[in-house]
């Protein structure tokens, strides 16, 4: 069977789009070739991308889809004969099967006889359905910005389309998108290849003909070439390791054809500014990876991907111009840094009154001013004999944390606000405590951050992003569907790892409440951080969502102790006896639901004379005891293995006592035994969540 | 190798603008004369920012020395300027492998692709107060940034049929970059063919620097500045207001004249002063530029007056299109 080649070639496509596209255009393609029956369940198949083009390669296309003998179901015969002659009914039916009335048959089906006639549905070829289907797959590839560029705007697209290859083997299929028709004319490298196009033989010379083109199509093996460049490079300078940027690699990656990697140096002066700095500019402004020696200490070299072979001759050419600019970044970088301290921040906070933090909510001086009363207000909570902080250098650190936003370094490197506040206080003698929280006040950024490294720091950063969301919220500016623009989601993902991660024995309701919203905001602010919390133990945590929801009925205001719940839960499981428990739970809830029952806790129990009932009392008794005295000590996992114990009497129970007595005292009280033990043991999780196959 | 090689060979800066003018002339651009009012970058230009509008196809270059007063710096920055200079060239309908044309005209200022690591990166371009907008990338040379490169899509908040291909080369850049300098300054703007001596850059303009900073920074006088915004502002309004009138009149008209038997003529229209009203706007963003450098601009305040400039670049771009469409039917 033939392989199917597709290539779009394009002009440089966005690096940051560029993964996401391939993908979808494979999806795309195989679900098409799935759907027309031209592909069997598992293809094989591949996808491939550079700059300037997709490509997908499948395996093993079915040239022609098979012939398909459809049985259609006509008239009653009832209807389609009389006295033994066809009707209209049954020659129109004739007809439109395209078979004599003689060939029709007749089928037994539950309301009679009918007329059926087996039609012969002809396959189309796969050229055909290519020709005609994939276009609208690839007009539908989802770009986060397109544009149109033809007269007329037929269509929108990230970037002009400037050829099509489509190959079913060796034969060309000439589908057109774009204004384009496919043919087997590609373009290698801008500047390595001679520019002019080449003709591709078929689908399984496509890399090895690319490559002879100066063009690596396949993004692992560009992405390992680059990685292998970078380590081979720095080997030559002694004791040295490039910085590791995962996402630096992959943008790299998708900004070139043909990589190889160049070393540069700059002047080791410039190692007196602060290092974050440095690796800002280098990185986020010019691509270039960091060096460091031996030590972890930035070295004076940097490493940057070119898209185009290196050699004796351009080396130096290349190196020089990169040089240069590098120099100029960091000359720009030097006369802010200096610039910037000729106003110490005590004085930038009254410039602050001039920057809007929001139209609604002020300036970022109110905004200071908000910050530093919750402060006040999470600080006076927390403090205690066995939780001690620097009070006032949370307050300081509350003041000066957005003073950064009126420097020009800020205003250059956006990235690096309170990083540059921290750096700037330290270096004009503000104490330790508040420079330290003002440098760590947007940690945790991204699910790779920590999060602040200091009391004051997690305190700031709750302080900060709670007065945010509940300001955003109190305007109705909370988050819809994927629309996030102030990033509240990220704010309370934040929120929810500083209170989980760190020791602040603070709970999450305290941490709303300090931002003293409305009762009704209040209420809208819960509800959300309760899916930012089943997003953190589902991602963060890896627990399993019926785990999740489990833990989180018995209550999600301690997040420390909710992901010690869910750790717990996730453990035991797997063991017979809590599954069994957690099955029985569930039939408690059910058989309580049912009867509507509300335990009413003033009704004491009293235990008959049934013994598996007295028995269940018992030791529920005897074993909750011993589950407060553990989940006291947080000891959740011995807590929910106590539990478990209880399955042999309520086993009993279920086996042996009818619940629904004729007399409704005994019903009551039935009910009320079962209630109690479900309560008493739903503290720690509501174990009728728990999915218990089977 | 040979930097003083490389050097030597390099072109200067009014080569550099010659080769480029001559290239694009070459491939059909008509040259036009830089736009002798201040405007911040080449894009506001009347030969950008109108021309790209409606329907009719253009190529068009031309040199715009922008000048961006907060960028200034005394001179004493290698790297940073008051006022700069561009090559605009303007492609309706850009053709067919437009960014093989582009590289060619590096190759024709001397630049040897082979031995240079060029990408091209998305980089989109916004200019919220003009409504315009499009995507496009950033030239990289080595690391340096030369040239912008954008398919316009929208200005004054219309959809563009045929869009644009704008490319806008950053001259001092380039020519920093062709002479392997680290000063602006020191770039060779002039060599006498006879005697071989050399004008620099620093020596055509460093006063020019030293003198605008210190104007936008520290002299411009803030109230008369305001004052000048609203001068420019109201009469740009007062233009606007006049439009719909004559192009109403203009249709009633025809329809008389034509009902008539007689010629219409739409001197009415041609004649409307919607340039006028574009440079009034144009001096409005220059003056608030000035504001700006002066520090005279609060955040609030801001995005306030901008909203009044968008309002007459939008206004203009409105009233521009459809003049455009009322000759054109005629």
């Amino acid at each position: 069977m033939p392989d199917l080649l597709l290539e779009i070639g394009l002009e440089e496509v966005p690096a940051r789009m560029i993964a996401g596209a391939q993908a979808e255009l494979l999806k795309r393609t195989l679900v098409l070739l799935t759907r027309e029956q031209l592909i069997d369940a598992e293809p094989t198949a591949k996808s491939y991308s550079t700059p300037r083009r997709l490509a997908v390669l499948i395996h093993d296309v079915k040239a022609q889809q098979s012939d398909i003998t459809e049985e259609v179901t006509g008239p009653a015969v009832k209807i389609a004969f009389r006295d033994g002659k066809p009707t209209p009914a049954a020659e129109a039916f004739a007809r439109k099967s395209g078979v004599a009335v003689a060939d029709l048959k007749t089928i037994a089906t539950p309301k009679g006889e009918y007329l059926a006639a087996s039609i012969l549905k002809k396959g189309r070829s796969a050229a055909e359905v290519i020709a005609s289907e994939l276009p609208k797959e690839i007009a539908a590839i989802h770009w986060a910005k397109n544009m149109y560029w033809r007269p007329g705007k037929p269509e929108r697209f990230v970037r002009p389309v400037l050829w099509l290859v489509c190959l079913l083997g060796e034969t060309v299929v000439p589908l057109e998108f774009a204004g384009k028709t496919a043919g087997r004319a590609s373009y290698g490298h801008r500047v390595l290849s001679s520019g002019d196009p080449f003709e591709i033989v078929s689908p399984e010379s496509y890399l090895a003909q690319l490559e002879g083109e100066f063009v690596l199509a396949d993004v692992e093996v560009r992405r390992q070439k680059i990685r292998k460049s970078l380590d081979h490079v720095c080997r030559t300078v002694p004791g040295a390791r490039w910085r590791e940027d995962e996402a630096l690699v992959d943008a790299v990656t998708h900004l070139t054809e043909w990589p190889d990697v160049l070393l540069g140096s700059f002047e080791p002066a410039y190692l007196e500014l602060p290092e974050e700095v440095l690796v800002t500019v280098m990185r986020d402004h010019q691509k270039y990876f960091a060096v460091e020696d031996a030590s972890g200490k930035l070295a004076a070299h940097f490493l940057t991907v070119t898209n185009i072979a290196l050699d004796a001759k351009n080396t130096p050419i290349i190196r020089q111009g990169n040089e240069r600019v590098l120099r100029a970044r960091f000359n720009d970088a030097r006369f802010f840094w200096e610039f910037d301290q000729r106003t110490p921040l005590v004085e930038r906070i009254k410039l602050l009154e001039n920057v809007t933090f929001q139209k609604d909510l002020g300036s970022y001086a109110a905004k200071s001013e908000r910050v530093r009363e919750i402060c006040h207000i999470l600080g006076t909570r927390v403090v205690g004999p066995d939780f001690q902080f620097d009070f006032n250098a949370l307050l300081d650190a509350a003041s000066f944390a957005k003073a950064d936003l009126t420097t020009e370094l800020v205003k250059e490197f956006t990235e690096l606000q309170g990083i540059i506040g921290g750096l700037y206080a330290k270096s004009q003698g503000i104490r330790e405590a508040t420079a330290d929280a003002i440098y760590d006040q947007y940690l945790p950024a991204s699910a790779s951050d920590t999060i602040p490294h200091s009391h004051e720091g997690c305190l700031l950063g709750l302080a900060d992003r709670i007065d945010t969301i509940s300001g955003m919220f109190g305007l109705g500016l909370e988050p819809t569907g994927s629309k996030d623009p102030f990033a509240l989601r990220r704010a309370a993902n934040a929120i929810v790892r500083i209170l989980a991660e760190s020791d602040l024995p603070l709970k999450l309701s305290e941490v709303i409440k300090a931002s003293s919203p409305s009762p009704e905001v209040e209420a809208k602010v819960v509800a959300f951080f309760a899916e930012r919390i089943d997003f953190y133990l589902r991602e963060g945590h890896g627990q399993a969502y019926d785990v999740v929801k489990a833990v989180m009925a018995a209550g999600a205001d301690n997040l420390r102790d909710l992901v010690a719940r869910a750790e717990a839960v996730t453990a035991v499981r797997g063991s017979e006896d809590f599954l069994a428990v957690s099955a029985a739970f569930k039939r408690i809830k059910n058989i309580l639901a049912q009867a509507e029952f509300v335990l009413d806790s003033g009704v004491a129990l009293v235990p008959t004379n049934d013994t598996p009932e007295r028995n269940l009392l018992r030791k529920f008794a005897e074993l909750h005891a011993k589950v407060d005295e553990l989940s006291q000590r947080h000891a959740y996992r011995q807590a929910l293995e106590t539990i478990a114990k209880i399955r042999p009497e309520v086993d009993a129970f279920f086996d042996q006592v009818m619940v629904n007595d004729p007399d409704p005292t005994i019903r009551k009280q039935r009910l009320t035994l079962l209630a109690t033990v479900l309560s008493g043991f739903s503290g720690i999780a509501d174990f009728s969540e728990i999915v218990t196959a089977g | 190798m040979s930097s003083a090689v490389a050097k030597k060979k390099a072109l200067t800066f009014q080569e550099l603008l010659f080769t480029l003018q001559r290239f694009w002339a070459e491939h059909g651009c008509v040259l036009q004369q830089p736009y002798d009012l201040e405007v911040g970058a080449g894009t506001m230009s009347p030969d950008t920012f109108l021309r790209v509008l409606g329907p009719k196809p253009i190529n068009i270059a031309y040199a715009q020395p922008s000048r961006r007063p907060a960028d200034g710096r005394y001179g004493e920055n290698p790297n940073r300027l008051f006022r700069h200079t561009q090559l605009q060239v303007i492609l309706k309908p850009p053709p067919e492998r437009v960014q093989e044309l582009y590289l060619e005209s590096l190759v024709a200022i001397g630049i040897d692709l082979t031995q240079h690591d060029i990408k091209f990166e998305e980089d989109n371009w916004e200019w919220p107060v003009g409504g315009a907008w499009g995507v496009g990338w950033q030239v990289m040379l080595d690391g340096q940034e030369i040239t912008q490169f954008t398919y316009f899509q929208q200005c004054g908040g219309m959809d563009l049929d045929p869009i644009s291909g704008e490319i806008t080369y950053g001259l001092e850049r380039i020519a920093q970059f062709l002479q392997d300098l680290d000063s602006i300054y020191d770039i060779v703007w002039s060599r006498d063919p006879v005697t071989g001596a050399e004008m620099t850059y620093g020596d055509v303009r460093l006063h020019e620097e030293q003198q605008f900073s210190a104007y936008s920074f520290d002299y411009a006088d803030v109230p008369k500045l305001w004052e000048h915004l609203k001068l420019y502002e109201a009469e740009c309004l007062e233009l606007l207001a006049k439009w719909p009138d004559i192009a109403e009149g203009s249709v009633k008209y025809r329809q008389t004249v034509e009902g008539a038997g007689g010629t219409y003529s739409n001197s009415q229209i041609l004649r409307f002063p919607t340039m006028g009203a574009y440079e009034l706007a144009l001096k409005c963003s220059h003056t608030f530029n000035l504001l700006d450098a002066r520090g005279a601009i609060s955040v609030t305040e801001r995005v306030g007056v901008m909203a009044r400039i968008r309002n007459l670049i939008v206004g203009v771009a409105k009233i521009y299109a459809e003049q455009g469409r009322l000759t054109a039917a005629s």
